[in-house]
This record gives structure tokens, C-alpha cells and sequence, in this order.
């Protein structure tokens, strides 16, 4: 406790952070506490620490998946602190959650939920090193200025870098978040700028980084072998074989439970190298017990019949839902599959249990999610887990789950002492995922005589996880989902279908499929009622800039934002104009994530079908840009995976168990298919908000609606790669 | 069970592996390489990617018995004493990765496309790098680090 900062490791460093715990602000330490731990290094908070040399580490609090928030939070950070950017090191946090708060990558939250507290964690800094030099000058605070890592005092022009002050600073009383001074918007020098990430250059010279990177010494390598159909429990396994194969030091049965989130049931086999486990896994011989009834192909033959139908429940309804007869009703069913998360680098752990405690390295997007499931399955307390987040080989909402954790953990409790990494193959990883859901919708509306949509019905089929009443995670539609509220006679039905398949969070939940299948019928509606698809939109979305959520519950819409994002994207891609038959240009939009998002896509289609993406261009309002790098490649990123999804991917189970086992079963989009992207922000005064999804949803309809331009065919079921484009 | 000699980014190294192993597992877990990364390990996304004798190959389908004595470089191997090569350079001006596992193998095929076209065109890009995934989809950015780090030699 009284150990000088800078002889503490980082661990024992942000320990004294939890002893402290409970300032007025997550991350801040009492006035006390600093005063007591603070000989040398300044480290008012847990987010900075300057050392009398200088050099200034700022910590980054969330999982980095590729969103791009190692940097841009850190960013925040340093803007308020008043340091050169060069001048930072940036080092990922520990899992510390009752001094950073939540620390998990999910709902593109990283920016919204902790923009205004870094800001104040680098003013609190910042007032302190001026205080500091002020004291030291004994001249009035307000006579000092800091600028750039240095405390000026402005009538004198004296100087003092922040290392010189740390020492002084470290014994003042920290102030009041709520109070300190932050910067004006217009004074901002880093924000906003486009910065490099700041592993590039690790990334680019192949350094340790990521889960899969991850050794201990003595280290085993491990493969564990779930029953390809879900939560299938292990009947008999010829553990005697497998130990005799080259490699192979050890194999046993972990019992597990059915439960789809917990420790499921499967055969560890334990190597000295991961090929020695990949290929005894290969070998095994196992038989299971297993229920397999689920066919994707027996839920399609139903929803084909069930979803022209009334629903099994009622989402929302408002005005008349009942459609006039008056022959002006259109309909369309839409379907989509499910799909995978597909993260580059695979699923994989590393534990180490030992003296009744684990610790634990893992790309993890959400290590608070997944203390609570190694606690249960180890039937040990949280205090004896430590979890190391790594950098993440992609994200997606895949790794929000902790079930490739839970196995580690249970594996290296078996091997008590023992170091162990778990890599699962790519069969396994596409194998047991929680997958986005697939859906059907059948849609009915109605434009009237002035060319206004007047009547809008839904009727949604979904899963749920062998549930009929609750739907699957991401597997449900809101009763505000557009064009709710933008319509005056609504009828939102759903009904569920109990599957075993598991499903989660996939890039924009919900919004990824639900965007693509509205926005095509509300494409279909502009085309009945013989207006401009942009046009059609503008006036759907009315005159009322922001529409409450309905029952105060839920987001607002702010129509203005999106009309603002339409007009931008339709002028900057040149909306309007005409083109030669087989090209065309379609539009779409879609609030998520708090954020607001049009896309246009210019497609060309050849007669005989063969589909080219020329072009994608977004319009955003996320508020005020902070990397603009990161925030261009966000949306670049999303566009071109919207894109990937729609035209390639689906995860087909029959038997029980997911069909595609690889990469050549489960398309992704390469080099040559990917299009041009531009993207657009608009200069907006609203809080800022989060980046790493809201581009997604509205790029898959728009490229569908440039697919009806240029050729007058509607696509109406996705993967776009098995449906006939041929045209003329 | 065979002790293999290998040459790996200059240096002479030795693994105690079976003869079929994947040199992208040698390279991983017996040599502490491992900015190879493992994403299929059936030649399929190109993650993996090395160069052997100059050559981009896939080191996930590359038993180690294949290697003998040739020349293998990694993407650890490429800095000349600590100075990036140019596209590694342009990699990181222009911040292409996102979550960053594909791009040490996006980089070696990069490095073996320069090498055989100093002066690519698009469809030579296309060509060379189709094989190579990017889940997080930085593939615009990819294009143009190469046009740039072309541009700069």
C-alpha cells in the first residue's frame, strides 16, 4: 500500500485502485489515497500514470476487436490531459471493473458510455499538474495554462513539463470530476484528427498480440471435442486410443451440462503441440447422446406455410391495421438465414489453475460475462479468477460469449498446475457458434391516392432457443422498429419457433436482418406509389424532427438526423442520375446503436446475372468524429461485411449439427468483389456515439434496391449468390 | 517423432516434431513465432501465409519434412534491423487493420506480389490477394498500401 508507484508492478498498481474504490467517479482514487501512494509517479486516476520522466501511459479500458477503441478512448483521454499524442503510451487495462466500470465491447457502447468520464479523468489531471506548477511557482493558478505536456505560466513565460510536476501533483487532493473545467469542443486538438492505431506496429511485424498468441511456460496444447450436435452430452469416448497417439500426454471426459451459455459437455484431448491435439481430435473415437430432430429445412417448409398467417402474438398495433379492400394492398415475404460469426482468428483460451484459483488470458469481449459461468462450472468464488484481456482476432459479438472460457477454465482445473491453451479448428468454431438468427417476414402495406404509406403489417417468424414465448438473443423485432411510429396503421405480429440452435448477437443485432427485409418492402412501397425511392423516404420520415419512443421507454428518433444522412449520401453519390441499363443505384437507412446511417449502393448486373458492387456510399451522424481513421475504416468495414454477409453466407443445420465446415462451405467476401467505399460524415453537435456497427444494416437493402434498378427483379431472400440475377 | 533443422528468418533453428506437422505449428508453438496465425488450416484464407525460398506458401498445408533445407521467412522477418519494409510502412500510415490478425499474411502476399510486379495494377491485386481473407473487411485500405509502398520504392 505505501510501496512507491513506480517499483509496483501494473497488477499491484491497479490494486490499490480496488482497495480504494468507491470515489465519486469509476476510475478516480479519493484524495487520500493519492496523496498517501504518491512519492513520484502522478496517477490521479486509474486511466493516467506520468512518470517524473514524462513519459505518460494513458490505459485503455475496453476489449479491442478491431473497433478501434485501444486508440480512440485513450484519445479522449489525452485531448482533456493536454499531452502530444506521440508522447503516449497506451497500455490495455487490466479486468478491473470496480475501477473501470464495465469493460466489454458490445452495442457500440465504448464511445457513448465513456466519453464525458474520460474527459473528466484527463481534465482532473490536467488541473491538477497546473495547480502543481501554480503551488510550486506560487503564483495564481489562473496565470497558468497547460499546453502540450507542459504547465506554462503565461506572464513570465516559465515552463515545467508534466514529469517535473508529477511528483508535486501526486500530493495535491484530487478534485471533483463533476467540477473540473473541460475543454470546448473548438479547443480540441487530437479529437477528431485521423490517428494510426496504436498496435500497428506490432500488427504489422507479427509481435504476440492476440488470444491465440498467448504462452505460459510448460504450457500444454489442447483440443476439446464437443458433440457436433448442440449441448449433445458424450455417451462413450475411446480415451485409451487417443493417449497412446504421438503427442498426446492426456484425454478425459468433462461431464458438462445442457445448458447451450455454460460448460458443455465434451472430450479434452491434451499435446505438447496443437497439431499433436488437432490430430488425435481427428482420430477420436466418440459416440454421443443427442437429440438430432433440428432441420433448417423442416423450419423453412413451416414458415413457408405459417408466415401468410395470423402470428402467434402481437407485437404492436396502432390506428386501423385493417386494410382497406381496395385493391392497393401489396405483399412480400422476405427471408434471410442465419448466420456465423466467422471471427478470423478462432475461438481459443489459455488457463492456468492453481492453489484454487485461475487465471485466465482470452479474446474476450466481455470478461464480466464470463466470470460468472467459470465461477459456476468450477464451483469457485469470482475472487479466485483473473482474466487477461488480449487483443482480439475480430469480434463481432461472438466472443460477448464465455462458453470457449468456461471449457478452458474447466480443462486447466483437471490439470491442476498445468498451463493450458485451448484452439479450437474452423469446423468447430462455425460448428458451435451463436448464431444470427435467420427470420422470415411477410409484409403487407398500403400506399393511398396521394402516394403515402398508409397501412404497414409484419408478420415475423423467428426462434427462440427451444422456446415458443421468448425469442433467441437477437432473434426479436421492437415495436418501434422503423417504420413504427412513421405509419398510422401498424400491425407487428411475430411468432416463434423452438429450435436448439443457439443463437446470439451478431454485428447490429436484430438490425443486421430486420434493416435489410424493411427497407426492401418500403422500396417496394416507393415503387407502388410511383415516387423517387429517396423522395419516398424523406416524406415517410415527416416533419417531426424527433419522434419519442413509444411508452417512454426506448430511443427517440431523431427524423431530422436521418433526412439530414439521406440528403448528404444522395448528393455526394450522385443520386438521380440516369444510367444504362444493368447499373443502378438503390438507398437505404437504418437507426441503431444511436446511430444514423443511409447507404447508396451503385450495382451493375449482368445479363446472365453476374452481380458487381461498384460502389458503396455511406452517410453517418454518430455526433463528433474521434479517430476519424478508425471512424472511416468503421464504416468502410461494415459496408463491405454488409455486403460479405448478404451475398455469401448461410448456416444451414440439418441433423442436428451445422452444415459448413470451412471456408470454402462459408463464403467470405475477397479482394476482387469488394467494392469502392466513400464515406460520409455529417458535422453534427449531438453527443457522440459509437461506430462499430450502425453502417451495417442499411448497406445489404441498399445493394438489394440497386439490384431492382438495374434490373427490375426483387431480391427477397438472401444469400444473394443462390438467387437467379439474370435479366433481359 | 524427428528433429527438423530449419532456416528460418536467417537464424538456424531445430524443432522435435512429427514429420507431418504444419510449419505453421512449428513456427507457433515450438519456435515462438506467432505472428503466423492459424484461421483455417486448409489453404483457405491465408492467414498463414510465409514465404519459403522467396515463394508465398501456406504454412497451415506445409508439413515441415517439405521445408529441408530452403529458406523460410516470416512476417517477423521481414524489418531490416528494425526498419519496416514498405509496405509495412504504408501499412501502418494508413491504418488498414482493424482487429489485425489476417495482416501479417495479407502483408507476405503483398511482399511476394511486389517482388514478382513492382508496379501492380488492380487485377494484379486482385489476382495475388483474393486468396487472403479479411474478416473486418479493410480490403480498400489493403489496395491502396500496396499502390503506395509500389509507389515508394
Amino acid at each position: 500500500m505505501n510501496a512507491p508507484l513506480d517499483t509496483m508492478d501494473r497488477r499491484g498498481f491497479f490494486r490499490i485502485g480496488a482497495l480504494v474504490g468507491g470515489g465519486f467517479m469509476l476510475g478516480s482514487w479519493s484524495s487520500a489515497e493519492a496523496a498517501e501512494s504518491g512519492t513520484a509517479a502522478f496517477s490521479p486516476n486509474a486511466y493516467i500514470r506520468i512518470s517524473p520522466e514524462g513519459a505518460v501511459t494513458i490505459f485503455a479500458k475496453n476489449p479491442e476487436v478491431g473497433q478501434g477503441v485501444k486508440t480512440s478512448l485513450p484519445m479522449i483521454v489525452a485531448e482533456e490531459l493536454e499531452v502530444p499524442w506521440e508522447k503516449v503510451t497506451v497500455e490495455q487495462a487490466p479486468v478491473n471493473e470496480k475501477d473501470f466500470g464495465r469493460q466489454m465491447a458490445g452495442g457500440s457502447m465504448s464511445t457513448p458510455t465513456n466519453y464525458d468520464n474520460l474527459r473528466r479523468m484527463g481534465a482532473i489531471a490536467r488541473t491538477m499538474l497546473v495547480a502543481a506548477a501554480a503551488k510550486e511557482w506560487q503564483v495564481p493558478v489562473d496565470e497558468c495554462e497547460a499546453v502540450s505536456g507542459e504547465v506554462i505560466h503565461k506572464p513570465s513565460g516559465r515552463k515545467a513539463g508534466y514529469g517535473s510536476l508529477a511528483s508535486a501533483a501526486s500530493k495535491l487532493p484530487v478534485p471533483d470530476g463533476k467540477t473540473v473545467t473541460l475543454k470546448k469542443v473548438e479547443e480540441f486538438k487530437l479529437l477528431g484528427k485521423r490517428i494510426g492505431g496504436v498496435d500497428n506496429p506490432k500488427i504489422v511485424t507479427g509481435q504476440p498480440l492476440f488470444g491465440i498468441d498467448q504462452k505460459q511456460p510448460d504450457m500444454k496444447y489442447a483440443c476439446y471435442v464437443r458433440c457436433p450436435v448442440f449441448a449433445g452430452k458424450v455417451k462413450e469416448a475411446d480415451l485409451e486410443s487417443v493417449k497412446k497417439l504421438p503427442g498426446v500426454t492426456d484425454a478425459f471426459v468433462i461431464e458438462g451440462t445442457g445448458d447451450h451459455y455454460g460448460l458443455l459437455p465434451g472430450v479434452a484431448i491434451i499435446a505438447k503441440d496443437t497439431w499433436s491435439a488437432f490430430k488425435a481430435k481427428n482420430a477420436l473415437k466418440v459416440t454421443w447422446d443427442a437429440d438430432e430432430k433440428e432441420s433448417f429445412a423442416a423450419h423453412a417448409a413451416k414458415a413457408a406455410e405459417v408466415v401468410k398467417e395470423k402470428g402467434a402474438n402481437e407485437i404492436r398495433k396502432t390506428g386501423e391495421p385493417e386494410f382497406p379492400d381496395d385493391g392497393k394492398t401489396i405483399e412480400a415475404s422476405y427471408h434471410y438465414p442465419h448466420l456465423s460469426h466467422a471471427n478470423l482468428e478462432p475461438q481459443n483460451c489459455t488457463a492456468v489453475f492453481k492453489d484454487g484459483a485461475v487465471e485466465i488470458w482470452a479474446p474476450t469481449q466481455n470478461p464480466g460475462g464470463a466470470l460468472d459461468g467459470i465461477a459456476k462450472a468450477l464451483k469457485i468464488g469470482k475472487d479466485k479468477i483473473t482474466i487477461h484481456m488480449t487483443r482480439i482476432g475480430g469480434g463481432f459479438g461472438r466472443r460477448l460469449m464465455g462458453d470457449f472460457m468456461i471449457e478452458c477454465a474447466a480443462i486447466a482445473q483437471k490439470l491442476d498446475g498445468t498451463p493450458v491453451k485451448v484452439t479450437w479448428t474452423r469446423d468447430q468454431d462455425l460448428g458451435h457458434d451463436y448464431y444470427r438468427a435467420g427470420g422470415w417476414h411477410h409484409f403487407r402495406g398500403r400506399v393511398d391516392d396521394a402516394g403515402k404509406l398508409s397501412h404497414w403489417a409484419d408478420h415475423f417468424v423467428t426462434f427462440g432457443l427451444n422456446s415458443d414465448e421468448r425469442t433467441g438473443n437477437g432473434a426479436d423485432l421492437g415495436g418501434d422498429e422503423f417504420p413504427s411510429r412513421f405509419v398510422p396503421n401498424l400491425l407487428l405480429e411475430r411468432t416463434i419457433f423452438p429450435s436448439n440452435t443457439p443463437l446470439g448477437w451478431w454485428r447490429a443485432p436484430g438490425s443486421c436482418a430486420l434493416a435489410w427485409a424493411i427497407q426492401g418492402f418500403i422500396d417496394e412501397m416507393a415503387f407502388a406509389a410511383k415516387k423517387d425511392p429517396l423522395d419516398f423516404r424523406l416524406e415517410l420520415l415527416g416533419d417531426q424532427p424527433e419522434v419519442p419512443p413509444t411508452g417512454g421507454r426506448g430511443q427517440s428518433y431523431n427524423a431530422a438526423r436521418m433526412k439530414g444522412v439521406l440528403k448528404l449520401v444522395a448528393e455526394k453519390s450522385g443520386w438521380g442520375e440516369k444510367l444504362e441499363k444493368g447499373r443502378g443505384r438503390g438507398i437505404a437507412f437504418h437507426f441503431s446503436h444511436l446511430g444514423y446511417v443511409a447507404v447508396v449502393a451503385d450495382v451493375t448486373v449482368s445479363q446472365d446475372g453476374v452481380l458487381k458492387v461498384n460502389k458503396l456510399s455511406a452517410g453517418v451522424d454518430v455526433g463528433p468524429i474521434m479517430n476519424l481513421s478508425g471512424a472511416e475504416n468503421q464504416v468502410e468495414g461494415s459496408m463491405i461485411d454488409g455486403l460479405s454477409a448478404a451475398w455469401f453466407q448461410e448456416i444451414l443445420v440439418e441433423k442436428g449439427a451445422v452444415q459448413q465446415k470451412n471456408f470454402h462451405e462459408y463464403h467470405l467476401l475477397t479482394m476482387k468483389d469488394a467494392p469502392k467505399v466513400e464515406v460520409h460524415f455529417a458535422k453534427s453537435g449531438y453527443p457522440p456515439t459509437g461506430l462499430g456497427e450502425p453502417a451495417l444494416p442499411p448497406t445489404a437493402p441498399a445493394i438489394c434496391n440497386a439490384i431492382f434498378a438495374a434490373t427490375g427483379k426483387r431480391v427477397r431472400t438472401l444469400p444473394l449468390a443462390k438467387q437467379d440475377l439474370s435479366w433481359g | 517423432m524427428k528433429t527438423f533443422k530449419l532456416n528460418v528468418n536467417g537464424q538456424e533453428r531445430k524443432a522435435e516434431v512429427e514429420e507431418d506437422t504444419p510449419l505453421l505449428w512449428v513456427l507457433r508453438d515450438h519456435l515462438d513465432l506467432v505472428g503466423t496465425k492459424f484461421g483455417c488450416g486448409m489453404s483457405l484464407c491465408g492467414a498463414c501465409t510465409v514465404h519459403v525460398n522467396g515463394e508465398a506458401v501456406r504454412a497451415c498445408v506445409t508439413p515441415v519434412s517439405a521445408i529441408g533445407d530452403k529458406k523460410v521467412t516470416t512476417i517477423e522477418g521481414l524489418a531490416n534491423d528494425g526498419k519496416l519494409t514498405a509496405l509495412q510502412q504504408a501499412w501502418c500510415d494508413l491504418d488498414v487493420a482493424q482487429c489485425g490478425y489476417c495482416q501479417a499474411g495479407q502483408i507476405m502476399c503483398a511482399t511476394a506480389l511486389l517482388r514478382e510486379k513492382p508496379d501492380p495494377t488492380d487485377e494484379d491485386i486482385d489476382l495475388a490477394m483474393s486468396g487472403n481473407l479479411c474478416r473486418c473487411a479493410t480490403y480498400t485500405r489493403i489496395r491502396k498500401a500496396i499502390h503506395t509502398a509500389a509507389a515508394a520504392k
